[in-house]
């Protein structure tokens, strides 16, 4: 196809997720640091994300089916998701992890429950957003882009 | 008588006589037959016998005389008419052929007569031909045993080998008894037999050069025979019985190099050794022409070859010399290398091994003169600190003088304020100066530049130690230093032959005088005064202070800058000037803004400030810390990353100029390692620069970052300008008073 539609149509894919509020700022530092040097570094970060945050959510899922819920390790785990998903400028699930925290801080279960659902909602969402977007790429580069 | 028509014969048939005449009739007849039976037999034999026809005429003379006497036979007895008439018959004919022949004969014999005498000729030709050839032979002979000789004696190079040579061949060639050669003997006076063919014992006798016979020989370059008695010819004992064989000498002439200047080198004053030939005793054989002539030959063959082999000698022995010379040369370099190094080495070492020290006993003197002490410690450490201040001035311009020698001093060039410099030197001697109760003034002409391009430290050095010796020497009155810029005509009057001043566009001739009313000094001792520790003697006291070193520095830098200093004094007491002129650059304005100005410039640049700095970032959640270590390898830092307190702990070293530390995960020991890091690195000056990095800035985590002593905080996420601007300001002004966000 079309080298130029292409990548229009990556630019377009990119400034809906944007405007959408999937991707914050922090996502165009990212984009910024990646230079001849480091080619893939969006890509590397992202995948690290993926594999992180896909071990915290199993994490906090063992973690609120226990009888007594350690709200301090949730805490941790939210925590930590949310300075992933802030690094790499995952807008919409870091404003989820906020709001988890708090209901951490209440230990209000329901809440965190209702948390839960939420942030592996917008996690799978911006995954499948994001890998679009990098197929968008490929194909972008494949034709000569 | 009968009517028999017979002829009678005289005699009686049977007579004595008669028969006699008949058997030589017949044998007459027999040999008249046979001889041209002979020749007509040899004739056919031999093919170039030219007169035939003669000799068939010759052939029928001979049968018809034969015939005629066979034909007599018949008339011995009664014959018939008959008989008579064939007698006759045959008289006749044969009378007619022996007429014919014997005229013919007279044509011939000439002719056969000359052709013995043209053989007679030719054998005389072949004779004296082969006489030639044999002479020639000889000669060949001999130009063979020359070029023999010649290729022996010039196939080596050594002179005893080419003499030996010589007598051997020549005795070999010419089959001589003895070949005995005389060389010259140091003194001049004497010939001594250096070579003898067959008898080695008389090797080492002499005779003196000034015998006739001697002379002779060596008068003329032909071979000469000499008397056998001669004492040059007498090389054995003369055994009585013996005849001595012919003797002949020849000169040699003995060449050195210096003979080939002129053009005839024979006659010259140059020295002869006399060869002398002796032919086999009790021979008959004598000297022949081309003998002599082959031993004059060779005899000049031979003073070449022995030419040929002094120079050789003499070129061997001018490399020798020379090799010789090499390695002495070769050896003094190397001490001179040594010494070199033992030199730089000892400075080296004294640059630093003495400084040290010196830099121990004047920092702990001047903090000594901020305590308290009693007024006679006091004088005390203000001894000890001028005396050490002495010694180091001293080692600096000892060090300053190697160097300048070497030739390896360079200047420091920079803009610097060139009217700061005299105000500071006047500061430096005024205390001095108002304690011998001396006056300074310092006059400065308007046009004198205030900035300049120099090194200003050794400005300031030659002025002080101008102005300082002013002072020294001076008891009372006033000093003056006046200091002016050189106008372009009195820049020539300057000039003397080592020292011209060229006007040009960046650069002006700084002329300072400094005029003192002191001692003064003696013309006389004026070369002595930039000598390196030549004291001037007529400045007596205590207070003169060796400053042997000073003037001599002070010389070589105003030569450095391109300058001349001198100093003129009417005379003991009555006080000096020192004059200086050296060469600085023109500053600009626009330089010297820039200089003051140019450290904050460089806060600006990009990636460039942080080329290769290590930092250390310690975060616990991965994808943060990846982010932080891109940000940070974007701008050219050295990245190391852990991911827990303890990890840190084992990896931080010195080298980390900047650690940036999460502290947002709560529960974590973010603030512990703070504090870790702060105890390691207490007690050295470069500790790591620590930045926390956190979620919040509120005033609870800025109390705490600032009670662990972390330097800097940094608000997550961070951009990449954010990162930038506080790594900046970190490196450039130390810990932030005030806290990033």
């Amino acid at each position: 196809m079309d080298v130029v539609l292409l990548q229009r149509r990556f630019s377009e894919y990119l400034t809906s997720l944007f405007n959408e509020g999937f991707l914050d700022e922090q996502f165009k530092q990212l984009q910024e640091l990646q230079d001849e040097n480091s080619p893939d570094f969006v890509f590397e970060v992202v995948t690290l994300f993926f594999e992180d945050s896909e071990r915290l959510l199993n994490e906090l899922a063992k973690a609120l089916v226990q009888p007594s819920i350690d709200f301090q390790k949730v805490d941790a785990h939210v925590h930590q998701l949310k300075g992933s998903s802030s690094s790499i400028g995952a807008g919409r699930v870091k404003d989820v992890c906020i709001h988890f925290r708090n209901f951490c801080e209440e230990q209000n279960i329901e809440g965190c429950l209702r948390c839960m659902q939420q942030i592996k909602h917008e996690y799978s969402l911006v995954k499948n957003k994001l890998e679009n977007l990098f197929r968008l790429e490929q194909q972008v580069i494949q034709a000569g882009g | 008588m009968d009517n028999c028509n017979c002829i009678d014969p005289h005699l009686p048939a049977d007579d004595l006589l008669m028969k006699y005449q008949y058997i030589s009739d017949f044998f007459i007849a027999l040999a008249y037959f046979s001889i041209p039976l002979e020749l007509i037999y040899f004739v056919k034999k031999s093919a170039v016998f030219p007169y035939r026809w003669v000799l068939v005429q010759f052939g029928a003379f001979i049968v018809l005389c034969g015939a005629t006497h066979f034909i007599n036979l018949w008339t011995f007895s009664m014959h018939s008419r008959n008989v008579e008439v064939v007698m006759t018959t045959a008289k006749v004919l044969t009378a007619v052929v022996s007429c014919a022949t014997a005229l013919m004969l007279v044509h011939i014999i000439p002719d056969l007569l000359s052709v013995k005498t043209r053989e007679l000729f030719l054998k005389n030709k072949a004779a004296e031909l082969d006489r030639e050839m044999g002479l020639i032979r000889t000669q060949e002979e001999t130009g063979r045993h020359v070029r023999m000789l010649t290729h022996e004696i010039r196939s080596t190079l050594d002179r005893h080998t080419i003499l030996n040579t010589t007598l051997v061949e020549l005795g070999r060639t010419l089959a001589l008894e003895e070949c005995s050669l005389w060389m010259p003997m140091r003194n001049g006076l004497e010939l001594q037999l250096s070579y003898s063919l067959h008898y080695q014992n008389s090797v080492g006798t002499t005779v003196p050069i000034h015998l006739p016979v001697i002379n002779q020989v060596f008068s003329s370059n032909r071979a000469i025979k000499v008397s056998p008695n001669s004492p040059v010819a007498r090389v054995r004992p003369l055994a009585g019985r013996y005849i001595p064989g012919e003797v002949v000498a020849v000169r040699v002439p003995l060449l050195h190099l210096s003979n080939f200047q002129n053009n005839d080198w024979q006659d010259l004053s140059t020295k002869y050794a006399l060869m002398i030939l002796m032919l086999p005793s009790d021979s008959a054989r004598q000297w022949r022409a081309h003998e002599l002539e082959l031993v004059e030959v060779v005899a000049d063959q031979v003073a070449v070859a022995l030419s040929h082999a002094t120079i050789l000698e003499e070129s061997m022995r001018a490399r020798d010399l020379l090799m010789e010379q090499n390695v002495a040369l070769d050896a003094a370099r190397r001490e001179a290398e040594t010494a070199i190094r033992a030199r730089n080495d000892f400075l080296a070492v004294m640059n630093h091994e003495m400084r040290t020290p010196m830099h121990a006993i004047i920092a702990l003197s001047s903090l000594m003169q901020e305590t308290e002490l009693t007024a006679e410690q006091r004088l005390m450490v203000e001894t000890v600190l001028r005396s050490s201040n002495l010694l180091a001035t001293l080692i600096n311009d000892v060090l300053d003088l190697s160097k300048l020698e070497d030739g390896s001093l360079e200047l420091d060039l920079e803009t610097f304020n060139l009217h700061a410099v005299f105000r500071e030197v006047v500061n430096l001697i005024k205390p001095v100066a108002s304690v011998k109760k001396l006056a300074v003034s310092l006059s400065l002409t308007p046009d004198l530049p205030t900035y300049a391009v120099g090194d200003e430290k050794r400005l300031m050095q030659i002025i002080l130690n101008v102005a300082g010796n002013a002072v020294k020497f001076s008891k009372e009155g006033s000093i003056s230093i006046i200091a002016s810029l050189v106008k372009f005509d009195s820049l020539r009057e300057a000039s003397t032959p080592d020292f011209m001043p060229v006007p040009g566009a960046n650069h002006f001739y700084l002329r300072v005088q400094v005029k003192d009313s002191g001692l003064g000094f003696n013309p006389q001792d004026k070369p002595n005064l930039f000598n390196k520790f030549a004291q001037n003697h007529s400045l007596g006291g205590r207070n003169s202070g060796g400053q042997g070193l000073g003037l001599a520095i002070c010389k070589r830098f105003v030569s450095l800058m391109e300058g001349r200093i001198w100093i003129e004094s009417e005379g003991l007491g009555k006080g000096c000037t020192a004059f200086f002129i050296l060469k600085l650059g023109i500053a600009d304005r626009a330089n010297e803004a820039a200089h003051f100005f140019s450290p904050q410039l460089s806060a600006n640049n990009g990636v460039a400030n942080f080329a290769g700095l290590k930092v250390l970032i310690m975060d616990e959640n991965g994808v943060s810390r990846m982010v932080t270590k891109g940000l940070l390898v974007h701008l050219g830092c050295d990245v190391s990353t852990v991911g827990s307190g303890q990890e840190c702990m084992l990896i931080i070293s010195q080298e980390h100029k900047v650690v940036f530390i999460d502290v947002s995960v709560p529960g974590t020991d973010g603030y512990e390692v703070a504090a870790r890091i702060r105890e390691r690195f207490s007690s050295s000056h470069k500790r790591p620069l620590l930045v926390a990095l956190t979620g919040n800035t509120d005033r609870a985590t800025k109390e705490h970052c600032l009670r662990v002593g972390i330097d800097g905080v940094i608000l997550k996420p961070v951009s990449l300008e954010k990162m930038r601007s506080v790594l900046l300001e970190l490196l450039e002004n130390g810990p932030l008073r005030a806290l990033k966000s």
